[in-house]
């Protein structure tokens, strides 16, 4: 299981990248996808919408079960990862790649984790 | 196997139609189909086969062990569907003048009086055609309890982690928003998290006791206390029943609502055999809002149905899933009250024997004495030996047991939830324990064998992946 040191990491298993000009990728962890299983869908936001630290923004399907993806950060939805709506097996094969979504207007709270205080963390679940 | 369309042969039939006497008719053109419609062509004989081997590929109760967790796969006895099949209740005409149908509205007028008796409940309809229906209905009750009070804040269904999947969803559809309440470490509701949840804008609480691990929560009147308090609702999701019906009833416990699964706790079939039906009970002021008919003893003694002046209306056609309802009461007769109380018992004895089993196998995710159903926790095997919840229970089926349920509550990561029912013999309960051992330790000598069961099942392992995103739902003609 990996934990690249450039992301910061949620309690609810969310990866969280800036990319600069207050814009953030999310996606969901190897960790998550690993519990999860083969995904088979994946409900996407409009781009345009707000989404609310903690919230809900978008929902993953797999054999096992149905999930929410919270949102680490406060921001508007300003591109939506399409392909990824296609090709949801991609989260399982390469779960850092496979961003959800492109926020702007993003102030990273301080909240988030480390890679190391993740894996700590991840650990201590497990 | 061949499906039927597959056995057709173009003009063989079944039936010998009558001589035809009444006289022929012609249907205006703009009626008729410009084709054929491509319907199976089969002899009786094709057709019986066709059957016979569908009813092969399937396993059921009859078959043998069925330890499905929160579904109560309790044997359905034969007495009911010989009720049902009384010519009085089966040739019922739902439109049929009441007089004649005095039979028929006393079982739903006992059923009413048993059921009230057995949940504490004071007033039941029969409307609702299975649980999930049942949970919509008790919901709509609770939003119109808030709605005649002219309290319009109160929108938000809380819901603990450990509920079924059915509950946020019914709360959802009735309009609400819902609330996640998180466990305790001893299983039950969170209840610091409860009280801070439970406010002005609370409708309700929808709550399962014993709950998705198999748990009794103690705090149960603390937890209906608190929700009262904040002015909400407490409704019972009936799923859990079989573990406490004839010891304990939800009425008692501080329930506003119920709802009972028949083809759970009452004994009538899960599918296949006929549909569900899911009773919704409700006490005080919300048995006013009851939906549909209501059958009421007048003073002659004959039975009538009237209607709830502040009714929240129609849920289903007529009468819900009447003859279900038939067999359900059968089951309620025959046992009588210390019969039901003792079902349950046992109901509780057999979990509790299985689960003292196979616990130095298997870690169990709630400590303790469970009620009717409790959870093994893969996570630690799974880790070890990379043999999941679902290699053991496919390998279950090779050994002509049903799976049980799998990956719920989702609170257990690698869940096997196990409800062995009463109906189960100690001898059968010692057999599946041993079979079940006996692959939880090949986890560690044999992973190879568990990943590639079921072997001597009709299908293997379909992909599931590929079943869920790109489904076949229709046969086309090659």
């Amino acid at each position: 299981m990996t934990f690249p040191k450039n992301l910061k990491y949620t309690e609810t298993h969310e990866w969280v990248e800036e990319i600069g000009d207050g814009r953030v990728r999310v996606g969901i962890t190897d960790y998550a996808q690993d519990q999860l299983g083969d995904l088979v869908y994946v409900t996407m936001p409009e781009e345009g919408d707000e989404v609310t630290e903690g919230q809900s923004f978008a929902e993953v399907e797999s054999v096992k079960a149905v999930s929410e993806v919270n949102s680490p950060v406060t921001g508007t939805i300003a591109v939506v990862n399409e392909e990824l709506a296609e090709t949801p097996e991609a989260i399982n094969d390469t779960p850092y790649e496979a961003w959800f979504v492109e926020l702007s207007d993003v102030e990273m709270p301080d909240n988030l984790m480390d890679a190391d205080e993740y894996q700590d963390f991840v650990e201590a679940e497990a | 196997m061949k499906l039927i369309f597959e056995r057709s042969v173009p003009g063989r039939s079944t039936t010998i139609f009558p001589e035809c006497d009444v006289p022929e008719t012609t249907l205006p053109e703009s009626f008729l189909r410009a084709e054929k419609p491509d319907l199976p062509e089969v002899s009786e004989t094709d057709l019986s086969r066709h059957y016979q081997e569908l009813s092969k590929q399937v396993y059921g109760v009859c078959d043998g062990f069925y330890p499905l967790g929160s579904c109560t796969m309790k044997y359905n006895p034969s007495v009911n569907e010989e009720a049902a099949a009384l010519p009085g209740f089966a040739g019922l005409h739902p439109l049929q003048p009441v007089e004649t149908a005095q039979g028929a509205l006393r079982v739903l007028r006992l059923s009413e009086q048993y059921l009230c008796e057995l949940t504490g409940m004071d007033e039941m309809t029969f409307e609702p055609a299975a649980g999930a229906h049942g949970e919509f209905t008790g919901l709509l009750l609770i939003k119109k309890y808030h709605e005649l009070r002219g309290d319009a804040a109160r929108t938000k269904i809380l819901v603990p982690d450990s509920a079924h999947g059915t509950n946020p969803a019914s709360a959802t559809m009735a309009g609400f928003e819902v609330v996640n309440i998180p466990s305790a470490p001893d299983g039950g509701v969170d209840l610091t998290a409860l009280a801070e949840a439970a406010g002005p804008d609370t409708a309700g609480l929808m709550l399962t006791n014993p709950n998705t691990l198999g748990i009794f929560d103690r705090n149960i009147l603390e937890i209906t206390r608190i929700v009262h308090e904040a002015g909400g609702l407490c409704y019972y999701d009936g799923a859990n029943l079989n573990a406490v019906v004839g010891n304990a009833r939800p009425g008692d416990m501080g329930f506003d609502v119920v709802h009972l699964n028949m083809h759970k706790t009452f004994s009538t079939p899960h599918g296949g055999g006929g549909p569900g039906a899911g009773a919704v009970g409700a006490k005080g002021d919300m048995a006013k809002y009851l939906p549909g008919e209501h059958v009421v003893e007048k003073a002659d003694g004959t039975l009538a149905f009237e209607k709830k002046e502040q009714s929240i209306g129609r849920i289903r056609s007529y009468y819900g899933n009447f003859l279900v309802q038939v067999k359900a009461l059968a089951y309620i007769l025959m046992l009588g009250g210390d019969g039901l109380r003792d079902a349950s018992q046992n109901a509780v004895l057999n979990a509790n024997y299985l689960r003292v089993l196979l616990a130095p196998y298997c870690k169990v995710a709630a400590e303790g004495i469970c009620m009717h159903e409790f959870v093994l926790d893969l996570a630690e095997i799974k880790e070890r030996t990379g043999i999941s919840a679902m290699d053991i229970a496919k390998s279950m089926l090779d050994h002509g047991m049903h799976a049980p349920t799998m990956y719920f509550p989702l609170i257990v990561h690698e869940a096997l939830m196990f409800e062995p029912t009463e109906t189960e013999s100690k001898e059968t309960l010692d057999e599946a324990a041993a079979i079940i051992i006996e692959l939880l330790k090949m986890a560690d000598t044999d992973p190879e064998a568990l990943h590639s069961a079921p072997c001597h099942t009709p299908i293997s392992r379909p992909d599931e992946v590929k079943a869920a995103r790109t489904p076949v739902l229709t046969w086309k003609r090659a």
